[in-house]
């Protein structure tokens, strides 16, 4: 299934206290969460934001703690994808573990603008910018990350092993 | 004769039942410690009751540390921590930590000889890469790959390359571990060792004691590190012997092995140094900080709230008072650390000066409780991170040094090196 939705972008290494401030740590209510995510780097952004939309970044993204709040309170929000030139490596697991999709891509990166309608195919790693009609490539996603994918995450796929 | 391996490469290949491996290669790894706190294990507890398994792999092999919220800063943090509290209960996990018996997880763990070199550790906390110092290949994880190892026993991980960091000369005076990762860290950036190992060498690596080795490998994370190792010598095998009551594997990185950079510093270039807001790698150097007036001062944390850092702290306290106007805090990182530094007349030397003591809790580092900053308020902190509202309001700011530093800037009021009193 693709991906598609307007993108907001972000600037270079994005933490985790900024996607998820420590102070909202005491619960792990996606919904909860979700209320404040990115909210002391954009307090308005969780309201602007529509179901689907696109978080494009600088490089790092996600760096800091390896809190799983982070990509939990990003896709509760409602964020379709996330994509950066390179990822914190916790988050990158996290982001993977918890179903959040994200790409590397630097092109994809530095030539999307906040507003542009962008659609991604996962399967192929393309990245299509409907708006300025350009399309960039991202990384690959290797075999058995598909396959942790498939199996709907990391937890339902040591299930099926186990079985 | 086999092939040279770094230090990561040799904890990996022996943890995968391999004779070698190369950075890029998959292995599924036996693990031999996971850990989670109050912030991260209750998402893994909750995972592991959704998969319906009653057993975790090894109640010897689990530890759950109480030590971010707590003493419970409210309602919600102390369902948390019984989450915690009553799962290890259920599970007979023997290393779970709470009340008078927890502290700050990454000083807590190798104070109690639970993890030891040649490890393979996950936690699911960033600073788990602390354990480097000892020789161990630990990382923080997800709580998903946590709950993941607490019922298999194992995780994946992708062979990282490996950087080298050569420091040689002879450390200036108040410099320390802390000095030469934040130095680094300047140098390389946030992202230098993205998804790579950073093993620590030479000289003045050699002469470094432990305390300020587990200062280095905790801030790995903070240059993108997926680890920070040292390789095992006299002290590591002296420390960890005295602690350990398990059997524990020494591996170092053979002479021929591979890097994918290799790095020297001049430790005489090196002041102390100090990260200004808002990411570890703004650093510089104390003779060019300037005039830098503070509201607080944090002494503690998994990075420098040992004993040595709170030796140094006293050293530098002693018969001074805090400046008029500013809040000094010290947590002593573990029960033991405080007992010690109650024997040593440390805590004597600090309510003298004006410090607030406080219980051993990660608590204002990552803007908890105890010590949260208003907006406009500035910190300086021994702690490991100054992103924005890291330590209370998202207008405060965090500033990252030494001990030493931390000490003579709260006499003084502003950062300032010992030097300057």
């Amino acid at each position: 299934m693709n991906i598609k939705g307007k993108a907001w972008k972000f600037g270079e290494n994005i933490d985790t206290d900024l996607i998820i401030p420590a102070r909202y740590l005491n619960t792990s209510d996606p919904a909860e969460l979700a209320k404040h995510c990115m909210e002391d780097a954009d307090p308005e952004f969780v309201k602007k934001l529509s179901v689907g939309d696109i978080i494009v970044a600088g490089k790092n993204f996600g760096c800091g703690s390896s809190r799983e709040h982070a990509p939990i309170a990003l896709k509760a929000a409602g964020i379709g994808c996330v994509i950066a030139p390179t990822f914190a490596r916790i988050f990158y697991r996290n982001a993977f573990n918890m179903g959040l999709p994200i790409f590397e891509s630097k092109e994809a990166s530095e030539d999307i603008a906040e507003g542009d309608l962008v659609e991604i195919h996962p399967s192929t790693g393309e990245i299509r910018n409907l708006t300025k009609g350009r399309t960039y490539k991202a990384q690959p996603i290797p075999p058995f990350m598909q396959e942790l994918i498939q199996d709907g995450g990391l937890i339902a796929h040591i299930l099926k092993t186990l079985k | 004769m086999t092939k040279p391996m770094t230090i990561a490469e040799k904890i990996l290949a022996a943890h995968a039942g391999l004779d070698y491996v190369e950075p890029g290669q998959l292995v599924q790894v036996n693990v031999d410690i996971a850990l989670g706190n109050d912030i991260t294990a209750p998402i893994a507890i909750k995972i592991f009751r959704q998969t319906g398994i009653q057993k975790v792999f090894d109640a010897q092999r689990i530890a759950l540390v109480s030590d971010h919220f707590v003493p419970n800063k409210d309602i919600k943090s102390a369902e948390q921590a019984k989450m915690l509290r009553d799962f290890a209960r259920e599970h007979g996990i023997v290393h779970h930590y709470d009340g008078g018996e927890s502290g700050v997880e990454h000083a807590l763990l190798p104070e109690k000889g639970i993890v030891l070199p040649g490890d393979v550790v996950i936690g699911a906390d960033s600073h788990t890469c602390t354990y480097g110092a000892l020789g161990a290949f630990a990382t923080g994880v997800g709580s998903t790959d946590l709950a993941a190892t607490m019922i298999t026993g194992k995780t994946w991980f992708k062979v990282p390359e490996s950087i080298k960091f050569i420091y040689n000369g002879r450390l200036r005076p108040w410099v320390t571990g802390k000095d030469l990762i934040l130095y680094t860290i300047g140098k390389i950036g946030v992202d230098g060792a993205l998804y790579q190992a950073m093993e620590f060498c030479g000289p003045v690596i050699d002469g470094l004691p432990m305390a300020d080795r587990f200062t280095m490998a905790n801030m790995a994370i903070e240059a993108g590190g997926k680890v920070g190792l040292f390789n095992p010598d006299e002290k590591t095998i002296e420390y960890a012997k005295a602690r350990a009551k398990r059997p524990f594997t020494v591996y170092k990185s053979d002479e021929n092995a591979s890097y994918a950079q290799v790095m020297e510093f001049n430790a005489e270039d090196i002041e102390p140094q100090v990260a200004f807001p808002h990411l570890p790698e703004n650093t510089r150097p104390i003779s060019q900080v300037g005039d830098v007036p503070l509201d607080q001062v944090v002494i503690g944390s998994c990075t420098n709230g040992r004993i040595e850092d709170l030796a140094v702290a006293a050293q530098i306290l002693k018969g001074r008072r805090v400046a008029k106007g500013l809040r000094l805090i010290i947590l002593p990182a573990t029960p033991t650390i405080y007992a010690q530094a109650m024997e040593l007349g440390y805590l004597k030397t600090f309510l003298e000066a004006g410090a607030v003591i406080g219980p051993p809790t990660c608590g204002p580092c990552l803007g908890g409780h105890m010590g949260i900053l208003a907006k406009g308020e500035r910190a300086l902190a021994t702690t490991n991170r100054n992103f924005v509202g890291r330590m209370g309001h998202p207008e405060s700011e965090v500033y990252l040094a030494s001990p030493a530093v931390a000490a003579a800037s709260a006499v003084l009021g502003k950062i300032a090196g010992p030097d300057s009193l």
